[in-house]
């Protein structure tokens, strides 16, 4: 689909404050109540938002550590991302799954209540999964910026 | 710290999936009331677990076709201090998420950029300007998966 720049100019404004009121949105980008639903709606359609999905803070529910692992696999197996995948998905406290191009391979982030809870879960549901070369940890002391605002 | 019931926990996860769903679709969905549908939802606002709307698009549709994560050592801990860096990395358009964390490195940077070509202009002309910044790694992301955490 075309994107102009009255598309760009919402979604910036809007990505930038989600939780922005439309009528002010539509005022901050310089359109009509009607113009901003009409263009909300085709880029919906058009696949360019996929999801609005709300935010849990999981510290409010006592999930006091999040921890982003990063992980090396063992490459000589074909199936080690697809298995380690699988796997991940499968322990309630990782959040987020990643993959990449670089020296990491998958990341996981994983939240747990306290120091305690966090070592056993490392022991008992992350050493444990299939394929895993190298693991380093890196634990979240603050979120400084998180924005999914694009410079458009 | 607020407890959860499992009607409570359907409701995060079906926010989190849907988070415009109305009070009275939500009710719908759990064999609920709207009146009881909404005093949840807004217990769990006010308990700061629902923490607004993230707005998930194709980025790639809309011109951001490579998203980056950097990990970034400091050089000069002593001199520098980290709030110099901090207030410099979070004007960077670019820059989406800074997370200070304790490990191999001292910051995760997520940033975005129309291709590589423009991800080396925001490394050489951005990222490595920063006051204090030392060694810094850079993968790059390939899949992402929101994961429903711990509400099971």
């Amino acid at each position: 689909m075309q994107i102009d720049d009255t598309d760009r100019r919402i979604l910036r404004h809007w990505l930038a404050e989600p939780g922005l009121e439309r009528a002010v949105l539509a005022e901050r980008a310089g359109v009509t109540g009607a113009t901003l639903w009409r263009r909300l709606d085709r880029l919906r359609e058009g696949g360019v938002i996929r999801a609005e999905g709300a935010v849990i803070d999981w510290r409010a529910l006592g999930y006091a550590v999040e921890v982003s692992l990063r992980f090396t696999l063992d490459k000589t197996e074909p199936r080690a991302f697809d298995e380690f995948i699988q796997a991940a998905r499968e322990v309630p406290e990782v959040i987020g799954i990643e993959t990449f191009l670089g020296r990491v391979d998958v990341r996981l982030n994983v939240i747990a209540r306290d120091m305690g809870h966090w070592t056993g879960i490392y022991r008992d549901r992350i050493l444990t999964l299939p394929h895993i070369a190298e693991v380093e940890a890196l634990m979240l002391v603050a979120t400084i910026k998180e924005t999914g605002g694009l410079p458009l | 710290m607020i407890d959860l019931d499992d009607l409570d926990r359907a409701i995060l996860r079906a926010l989190s999936a849907e988070g415009t769903l109305s009070a009275g679709e939500l009710g719908r969905r759990l064999g609920l009331s709207q009146p009881a549908a909404w005093r949840r939802v807004r217990r769990l606002t006010e308990a700061g677990v629902l923490k607004g709307l993230a707005v998930e698009v194709d980025r790639e549709k809309l011109g951001f076709g490579v998203t980056v994560f950097l990990g970034v050592k400091l050089a000069t801990k002593g001199r520098v201090s980290l709030e110099d860096f901090e207030r410099a990395v979070q004007a960077i358009p670019e820059v989406q998420v800074v997370q200070h964390v304790l490990g191999l490195f001292d910051y995760r940077l997520r940033v975005v950029a129309r291709d590589i070509a423009d991800f080396e202009r925001v490394l050489r002309r951005r990222i490595m300007t920063l006051p204090g910044v030392g060694n810094v790694e850079a993968n790059v992301l390939l899949t992402e998966e929101r994961r429903p955490g711990p509400l099971g």
